[in-house]
């Protein structure tokens, strides 16, 4: 098993490159990545698992980076927005359809949405919302991310 | 031709925000940045005996430990009533005790874990009622001691009340002597928290040669300013207030809480940038959330529906300082009848202290509260009448050449056409009448209906600007002090100054961020007031523009300025538009074919100032504090569930006299918002508070929002009743999705239960508990 004491430094896998970074064990993956790696699209909202706004991709999965410790996050591959780069159409769907305002909870529902639709290309209703449920968005009526989501579903 | 009005365009900073780049406060980078952390308040109400901070102060790594003897000032926009860390006495559970600054958060926190307090607790009120009551604790004994800020305040020394507002308008008693129904309410609104994803965040330092330098979460960045000139004597140029993008207000962040602390902190540190950190908790308890309500409505009308009397009491509880709730009490008593023509009116409106965490404005400024009462009092008036409430609803519906309760008298420009919202949303609705209809084994189906309106109540001299520069291509930029919010007023300001100019928005690029070093003052990002107010200002900007464009197109084309036309980024003499100037060839001045310079480099300013105001008259309320109203009417059906108490929320529409549609798109998806904002609050949020006065949901856990698949399906239709005085005839529109939201939803559950609601949340248990224990 692994162990760490004090601060070490640890390797990262994070949109495609490897990133070296200093960590106490008790550093969580949202702080390092915004705060080492200057990645701050991934947001504080809660820090308690609760909002979804740090989402980011671990493995191919949606994760919380509040709720996961930087050096779990070794050997994993980890996705944020900044990794998408305007590469997945989920993001000019949220323009298109207007599934965001202002703009905090965004990132961490892109993050959702591409990995759903990564595993699921063709979600059905009740699968959107299972997987959406996990964020919150307190500008939008949640239709329009429903609607930015369905529009690249039919295309 | 529209060249960009009614064009449904994306926000202008769309890619920004969902490629992860835009940068709110927290995001900046913080090398050399200081961090605070704050201590708060185990006890609702106490003395503080004794703080060691001695624990603190030895860690390594902190810097300075600040508690309320370092700081002997008052704030407040309205009474200066509220220490920025608690001196002697606490007020609330969650108020500032002391604030550790260290090299790191986590240093913070610990040294925040080390500070040991004895409190010796005090007797305390949670509900405004019980604050008004004989022999009830004072929060505030020193009440008639505190500086006002503003005129219109009133605070009543020796009791809980930090003001009060009257309205009187016809005589109710004789009014109620000829009424055939008579309904009397009584209504409990807890408080409850505005929830913006971002949590408020703000950082502080200061220069070598003294200027203050903030950057802040805030809607209210020249509001940051004066308050911190105010209070510490620093000249109003010395004060930078730096405002990116902000995640979420809802008139949570028009409050100035985090900057005070931020800069006494780096003050204490020499000048050094101190940026204070609050957990999701503390954005709860310890800065301001909602206002909650208590009511009593007496509503008195003829046996054909039609309204008379209206005697009301609004008790809006604030919490432990007054901020701008004084104002919330000053503005539902300026709407307090909702948008009726109610001939005889006594209102009072009174703004009480209690102990829990202080209020400041939320969306609609509390008139999704007083919406609340009043719209449920309507309802059952309908009920005793016989009548159906849409109907009754038209029947009182106000009205041009009628008068408001602060006896303004209505035009169209003024009211709108809320007969026409009620139509329209009528066909939107589905509307069925309002009767409940089984669909199933203790499964029903109804609708309920609310009415809005609002009018604005800012300082009646509250200012705005506006100031457009060229670039090189011919394109411009506009720089205004408006926060983004989130409501995308810039993208609608890009659209009027677009439109005026005859060219495309897309040659409109905005700032984003604020900098009152930089952008032209605005009064605060409030209100909905964006489109009014720079609104104004940026079409004035455009006008100055097409002015310098005129006089260089008159030296180029050696013709009189009259004759100049401006179009699509063309200048060109009138009859001739084949022989055009672009735009990137005439902004800069021009250059003739000889060689010579002509004309003058373009520069577009506007400035706008609120005219035509006034205050309300101490003993009738007559007066005027906005310009006009918006109006709207909106309607949820549910299925709701007779035995369990559960229910679904099937739909909810809203048709809003916007006065002009800039944006559909945006304008449909910022009321839907607002519905959205409403019927989470309605059907789940509260503030409860336990036997000891201690919040009980701080945090996601046990304070519930709406997740998708909860949501209805949402529609929103406008009516277009231009406004004189705003650019093309828009109304302020916003916040008013969330006015009627939770009365309707309220109203649709009275329906299908059988029983007149009078309380928030509408949970299952809620419900139940009404049920069982019948009405209050």
């Amino acid at each position: 098993m692994l162990r760490y004491e004090g601060k070490t430094v640890i390797e990262l896998d994070v949109n495609g490159e490897k990133r070296t970074v200093t960590v106490r064990p008790s550093d969580i993956l949202l702080d390092v990545l915004r705060d080492q790696l200057g990645l701050t699209g991934a947001k504080p909202g809660c820090r308690n698992g609760d909002c979804g706004a740090c989402t980011v991709i671990m493995d191919g999965l949606p994760a919380k980076s509040c709720l996961v410790l930087a050096v779990e996050a070794v050997g994993r591959s980890i996705l944020t927005v900044e990794g998408l780069d305007a590469g997945s159409p989920i993001q000019g769907a949220f323009v298109a359809k207007s599934a965001f305002q202002c703009g905090y909870c965004t990132s961490g529902f892109l993050m959702v949405c591409h990995a759903m639709l990564s595993k699921y290309p063709k979600p059905e209703e009740h699968v959107l919302e299972e997987w959406l449920q996990s964020n919150i968005c307190r500008c939008t009526s949640y239709q329009e991310i429903r609607d930015a989501v369905k529009s690249i579903i039919q295309q | 031709m529209r060249y960009a009005v009614g064009h449904s365009i994306p926000r202008k900073e769309s890619w920004a925000k969902v490629s992860g780049r835009a940068k709110y406060t927290g995001d900046l980078p913080a090398h050399g940045t200081f961090f605070a952390r704050l201590l708060t308040s185990p006890y609702a109400h106490a003395r503080i005996l004794r703080i060691d901070t001695s624990g603190a102060e030895s860690l390594e790594g902190v810097k300075a430990v600040i508690t309320g003897s370092d700081c002997p000032w008052l704030f407040g926009i309205m009474i200066r009533d509220r220490p920025a860390i608690a001196l002697n006495e606490v007020r609330y559970a969650g108020e500032p005790v002391a604030m550790v600054v260290a090299v790191d958060e986590a240093t913070a926190e610990l040294g925040v874990r080390a500070i040991l307090v004895e409190y010796e607790p005090l007797p305390f009120v949670i509900k405004p009622s019980e604050a008004l009551a004989e022999g009830a604790v004072l929060l505030h004994p020193q009440l008639a001691a505190y500086r006002k800020v503003v005129d219109e305040v009133y605070p009543e020394a020796g009791t809980n009340i930090a003001s009060r507002y009257r309205i009187r308008k016809g005589d109710i008693k004789s009014a109620f002597s000829n009424c055939d129904v008579v309904v009397s309410a009584r209504f409990f609104l807890p408080p409850s928290d505005h929830f913006a994803m971002e949590v408020r965040c703000a950082e502080a330092a200061i220069t070598a040669d003294g200027t203050v330098l903030v950057t802040t979460s805030s809607q209210s960045p020249y509001s940051v300013r004066q308050q911190l000139s105010d209070v510490f004597n620093i000249p109003a140029g010395k004060i930078r207030v730096n405002v990116p993008f902000v995640g979420g207000g809802f008139g949570g962040k028009s409050s100035v809480v985090l900057e005070i602390l931020a800069y006494i902190a780096s003050k204490k540190l020499g000048g050094k940038p101190v940026r204070l950190i609050i957990s999701r908790e503390q954005d709860m308890e310890t800065a301001p959330c909602r206002i909650g309500l208590e009511a009593d409505i007496k509503l008195g009308a003829l046996r054909d529906g039609t309204l008379l009397a209206a005697e009301i009491t609004y008790l809006v509880d604030c919490g432990a300082y007054s901020d701008i709730a004084p104002n919330m009490a000053k503005a539902i008593a300026v709407d307090c009848t909702g948008p009726y023509n109610i001939p005889n009116v006594s209102c009072d409106s009174l703004c009480v202290y209690t102990n829990h965490t202080f209020a400041t404005a939320y969306r609609s400024f509390a008139h999704e509260s007083q919406a609340f009462c009043i719209e449920r009092a309507v309802d059952m008036v309908a009920r005793k009448c016989g009548m159906c409430p849409l109907e009754l609803r038209l029947k009182n519906a106000i009205r041009s050449g009628d008068y408001t309760p602060t006896q303004v008298l209505c035009t169209p420009s003024i009211i709108g056409d809320l007969p026409q919202c009620i139509e329209k949303v009528k066909l939107l609705s589905n509307w069925n009448g309002g009767k409940p209809m089984a669909v199933g084994p203790n499964k029903v189906r109804a609708m309920g209906i609310s009415c809005l309106w609002k009018t604005e109540n800012p300082p009646t001299d509250a200012i705005s600007g506006a100031l457009v520069t060229f670039n090189s291509d011919g394109s411009l930029y506009l720089n205004t002090g408006v926060a983004e919010i989130g409501s995308g007023g810039k993208t609608h300001l890009a659209q009027i100054l677009a439109e005026t100019l005859k060219i495309d928005a897309g040659q409109v690029h905005v700032i984003s961020q604020v900098d009152t070093a930089l952008s032209p003052e605005h009064w605060k990002t409030v209100a909905s007031f964006t489109e009014y107010m720079a609104g104004n200002a940026v079409y004035r900007a455009a006008q100055d523009i097409l002015n310098q464009l005129r006089a260089n197109g008159a030296e180029a084309f050696k013709c009189s300025a009259d004759e100049i036309e401006v179009e699509n980024g063309r200048v060109y003499r009138r009859g001739n538009p084949s022989s055009y100037i672009e735009f990137k060839d005439i902004v800069g001045g021009y250059k003739a074919q000889d060689g010579s310079s002509l004309g003058e480099p373009v520069l577009g300013r506007g400035g706008f100032m609120l005219k035509g105001l006034t205050a309300l008259d101490k003993n009738t309320g007559r007066g005027r504090t906005g310009p006009a109203w918006t109006v709207g009417a909106q309607v949820v059906e549910i299925e709701a569930d007779l035995k369990d108490f559960s229910y679904r929320i099937l739909s909810a529409s809203s048709v809003i006299d916007v006065g002009a549609v800039i944006n559909p798109e945006l304008m449909r998806s910022v009321v839907a918002g607002g519905m959205a904002m409403g019927m989470s609050m309605a059907s789940r949020e509260a503030f409860f508070y336990d036997e000891k006065g201690l919040l009980k949901t701080p945090n996601l856990r046990t304070y519930k929002l709406m997740h998708i698949g909860q949501e209805p399906d949402y529609r929103v239709g406008f009516v277009e009743t231009p406004e004189d005085g705003s650019p093309y005839g828009v109304r302020p529109y916003s916040e008013h999705g969330i006015i009627g939201i939770p009365a309707a939803l309220a109203n649709a559950l009275s329906a299908a239960f059988g029983k007149e609601i009078t309380s928030l949340p509408l949970t299952p248990e809620m419900l139940w508990r009404l049920w069982v224990e019948g009405m209050r």
